[in-house]
């Protein structure tokens, strides 16, 4: 790895451990801000989240705000950095095949730990914690979010306690993005326990990170205070506070009045952009999210088999003016399913051309006519169907009306049927239950380009499989080049296979992509050591290092 | 009276296990479910969600499901949150306190100056008072609590810095005059409806009494116009008012919905909303046998009550 492209935090913790306090002081040049932070954590930071926080073992199914409070009081054996890069966590050093730390083939996993890390009740953090938190989540009984990956693990030895490791049923590359995602428990806290679904640590967690639990105030806030002991650099501040607003006009007050510091999940909406960027006091930017939305379609049902009709319904939706109209000209248009700032992105794929008359001459070329009512139809399957989304979502509610005047236009019918969202995204999404979804989906493993899950044949659970396809996509060639990207390690190897399945899927069009999202992220004046991250689902991934200028 | 109350608590239980039925069965039926909110996490796939579901018995048939559950509703254990994995009792007594605060500070308030002004309004009836707190009433019926807590908000936190913008205490804070302080805003934004509902029955009620012939008796016997409001029209028209507060019971620990989420006030109605988007089936059935039990125990008190008061009233 070359130095240059080390993130500040690594090369701050290699200098660290050289002990030269004064090669330190060159980065004063890359932010000066940083002779401001306090030698002892001092203040609070108050964020403000529109879900309630309520999961805390990290192992279990969570949301967004769930990660925003683990990623601080928990850590994973390493980190990705917000250029996607790996850095060592809880781990001594990344392993990779360079170094040894993977086998040639990519069956054998080798971490070696940092021995210089404690729980926050005292004990030390070895490699036994390590090999329990990996069976706890293949453990039958307990409800672990994610197995991808996990299931895969054999033979998992602890060599000493700073050293462990394990052998791959087969190669699995993206395990790497997914045990960023994976934090470590302790074994002293959980391991002698029957239930750990209901575990007293579910709600008072002990972990390694940068913040303590301190105390919930259920539907209020989340307090966690500062690890003096954390092994890492920071934390700054004394209390990291995540205050429940479910309300994002309330959250977006509060912002204003000062009541919150930082604006976190769901952010600032986008009518407001204008005016937060005119706050006093108060530090707005646009950031890129991961998330990319789309017009998801259904490729079992008959009105989309034919390759001209999705192309023709893409052709005639009027991404930029949805973009601009709607959401006020922040997320950037999209032809992939990845975020444009993923390594793996390609950059070179067709550019979506809103054209009403390409749409019309592929449906009449290829045979789709219109009947008496105006509508398309060929071989008995009218083209009509019906679209939906979580009911309430404002901005998609318009650009669906928008979508359905503009496909009326070319002869195509789509009605829309918006659900709550315990129905939306329950079997009726699940079980492929419908014709067209709008949705924001990452598609990602992690940071991974992996897409297994979302696009593979056998992922279709409508149909028995496993996966989240839920749009039945089904092809070959992609399945044959995901299974290959999956079991090499070679990155630009990867690069260039999951490239040509952006191709593909480009050209297939089972989902067609209108933009990737940006939001709009807030925070007051005077806090520092914010820094957004793409390969994180929150935005408070590294508040270790927020600190109040003084 | 023993009598009476034998036969209503038969009637109660009766009651409470019909809402049950009906309300398990409705939540159950609904599509969805609370793994639902997990359809769009990154990497969760259908094995994961049917493993979980498993785990959860929410794959058991439905009749199973509600025997197991009332099974144990029987034996105390209300169930444990899907959301929150605590027991349903501890998750409703930690918003209880929330919604207590600001339900009775605002019930005070409404109770208080509504009676005030239902009865100034009948004693001066198509005064100018009257007309104003006719005029008063409509406004405050026909505009939603939401838009009178954003305009509170927007005056008196953001312009002119006077009030917090919402939230119940600071953390860090958590004082009684940090309490009092965020408690003015939404008990005041909230009481404004029912001043108007109360003022309206209250004006209703007094004017129904004051032109009857025991008043008419009490006034020409001699007794002071002040002891003829006080004791004989006030009091009387009081009593259908005990009927509707009993009613009101279990308002006061349900929640406020609207007032709740605009003024970020972790109470019974957000607890409600949040389970029931989540479909936090243990939570929602926990709230609605409680609120069901509320409503029972309201009526029965408020009969106990007027019937105590009242000589006329025999209960059997």
């Amino acid at each position: 790895m070359p130095i240059t492209n080390m993130n500040r935090r690594k090369a701050l913790t290699m200098l660290g451990l050289t002990g030269a306090a004064g090669a330190i002081a060159p980065n004063l040049l890359v932010s000066p801000a940083w002779a401001a932070r306090p030698d002892t954590p001092t203040g609070q930071i108050v964020v403000g989240v529109s879900q309630e926080p309520t999961v805390f073992n990290p192992l279990m199914p969570r949301i967004e705000v769930d990660d925003g409070v683990q990623l601080s009081v928990f850590d994973g054996l390493v980190r990705i950095s917000p250029d996607g890069e790996f850095i060592p966590a809880l781990a001594a050093e990344v392993p990779t095949i360079e170094n040894g730390g993977l086998s040639e083939d990519g069956l054998t996993w080798h971490f070696k730990l940092r021995d210089d890390v404690t729980w926050h009740d005292g004990e030390p953090f070895t490699a036994e914690d390590v090999k329990f938190t990996l069976e706890l989540i293949m453990d039958p009984n307990f409800r672990s979010w994610r197995t991808t990956g996990h299931e895969l693990v054999r033979d998992i030895e602890v060599v000493s306690p700073t050293e462990i490791k394990w052998r791959m049923e087969e190669p699995f590359a993206p395990y790497m993005s997914i045990l960023v995602e994976t934090m470590m428990v302790p074994k002293h806290i959980l391991g002698h326990l029957e239930d750990r679904n209901e575990a007293p640590f579910n709600q008072a967690p002990i972990g390694t990170g940068a913040f303590k639990w301190g105390s919930r105030k259920a539907g209020d806030h989340v307090e966690l205070v500062a690890n003096p002991d954390y092994f890492g650099e920071g934390p700054f501040v004394e209390r990291l506070i995540f205050k429940y607003i479910p309300d994002l006009t309330v959250l977006y007050t509060q912002f204003k009045s000062g009541d919150i510091d930082i604006i976190s999940n769901q952010y600032i909406t986008p009518d407001n952009y204008a005016e937060a960027k005119t706050l006093a006091g108060k530090e707005v930017s646009v950031v890129p999210a991961p998330t990319v939305e789309s017009v998801f379609l259904n490729n079992e049902k008959p009105q989309f088999q034919d390759s001209a009709v999705r192309q023709a319904i893409y052709a005639a939706i009027d991404k930029q003016t949805i973009i601009d109209a709607l959401y006020y000209g922040l997320p950037t248009p999209s032809e992939s399913y990845l975020p444009q700032q993923s390594y793996y992105y390609n950059p070179d794929l067709p550019r979506h051309e809103y054209s009403p008359e390409t749409a019309n001459k592929l449906l009449d070329e290829a045979g789709w006519e219109r009947g008496a009512d105006g509508i398309r139809a060929k071989d008995g399957v009218r083209l009509s169907f019906s679209n939906s989304t979580t009911s309430g979502n404002h901005l998609r509610e318009q650009a669906q009306q928008f979508i359905q005047q503009s496909l009326g236009e070319v002869g195509i019918e789509m009605t829309i049927e918006n659900k709550p969202p315990a129905v939306m995204w329950g079997e009726y999404w699940t079980q492929s239950q419908f014709d067209s979804v709008i949705v924001g989906i990452v598609f990602t493993t992690g940071a991974d380009a992996d897409v297994t899950v979302r696009f593979a044949s056998d992922a279709i659970p409508a149909q028995g499989g496993r996966g989240s396809n839920t749009g039945q996509y089904q092809n070959p060639e992609v399945d044959k080049l995901l299974e290959e990207a999956g079991r090499i390690f070679d990155q630009a190897k990867r690069k260039e296979l999951y490239g040509q399945v952006q191709e593909i899927i480009r050209e297939d069009l089972p989902l067609l992509p209108l933009f990737q999202y940006a939001t709009v992220r807030g925070h007051k004046e005077g806090l520092k050591g914010i820094e957004a991250n793409i390969n994180t689902r929150i935005d408070t991934w590294n508040a270790a290092q927020y600190y109040w200028d003084q | 009276m023993a009598g009476f109350l034998v036969k209503r608590l038969w009637q109660s239980i009766v009651l409470l296990i019909i809402v049950s039925m009906i309300g398990f069965g409705v939540l159950h039926l609904t599509p969805g479910g609370p793994l639902s909110q997990y359809a769009l996490t990154p990497g969760m796939t259908q094995e994961t969600m049917d493993r979980i579901a498993e785990q959860m018995g929410l794959n058991r048939p439905l009749p199973i499901q509600y025997l197991d559950w009332a099974w144990r509703l029987l034996q105390g254990d209300w169930g444990t949150s899907y959301r929150d994995q605590q027991p349903v009792l501890t998750v409703i007594g930690r918003h209880l306190f929330a919604t207590l605060l600001l339900m009775v500070s605002s019930t005070v308030i409404s109770i208080g100056l509504g009676t005030w002004i239902g009865i100034r309004g009948a004693t001066h009836r198509y005064s100018t008072f009257d007309y104003t707190a006719t005029v008063g009433a409509m406004i405050a019926l026909s505009i939603p609590t939401f838009w009178f807590g954003l305009v509170g908000i927007y005056v008196f936190s953001l312009k002119l810095g006077w009030l917090p913008a919402g939230n119940m205490y600071t953390i860090g804070d958590g004082s009684l005059l940090d309490y009092l302080h965020h408690l003015i805003l939404p008990s005041v934004v909230l009481a404004l409806v029912n001043i108007a509902i109360w003022s309206r029955y209250m004006r209703t009620a007094t004017l129904d009494v004051i032109n009857q012939d025991f008043v008419k008796t009490a006034r020409a016997k001699g007794v002071g116009e002040r002891r003829v409001l006080m004791k004989h029209v006030v009091g009387n028209a009081l009593l259908p008012m005990i009927t509707l507060a009993g009613m009101q019971l279990p308002n006061l620990l349900s929640g406020a919905l609207v007032t709740e989420t605009v003024f970020t006030w972790p109470g019974m109605g957000r607890l409600f909303l949040d389970s029931l988007g989540y479909n936090d089936y243990p939570v929602v059935m926990g709230l609605l046998m409680f609120s069901a039990i509320l409503v029972l125990l309201g009526n029965l008190i408020a009969d106990l009550v007027a019937a105590s008061i009242d000589p006329r009233i025999r209960l059997a």
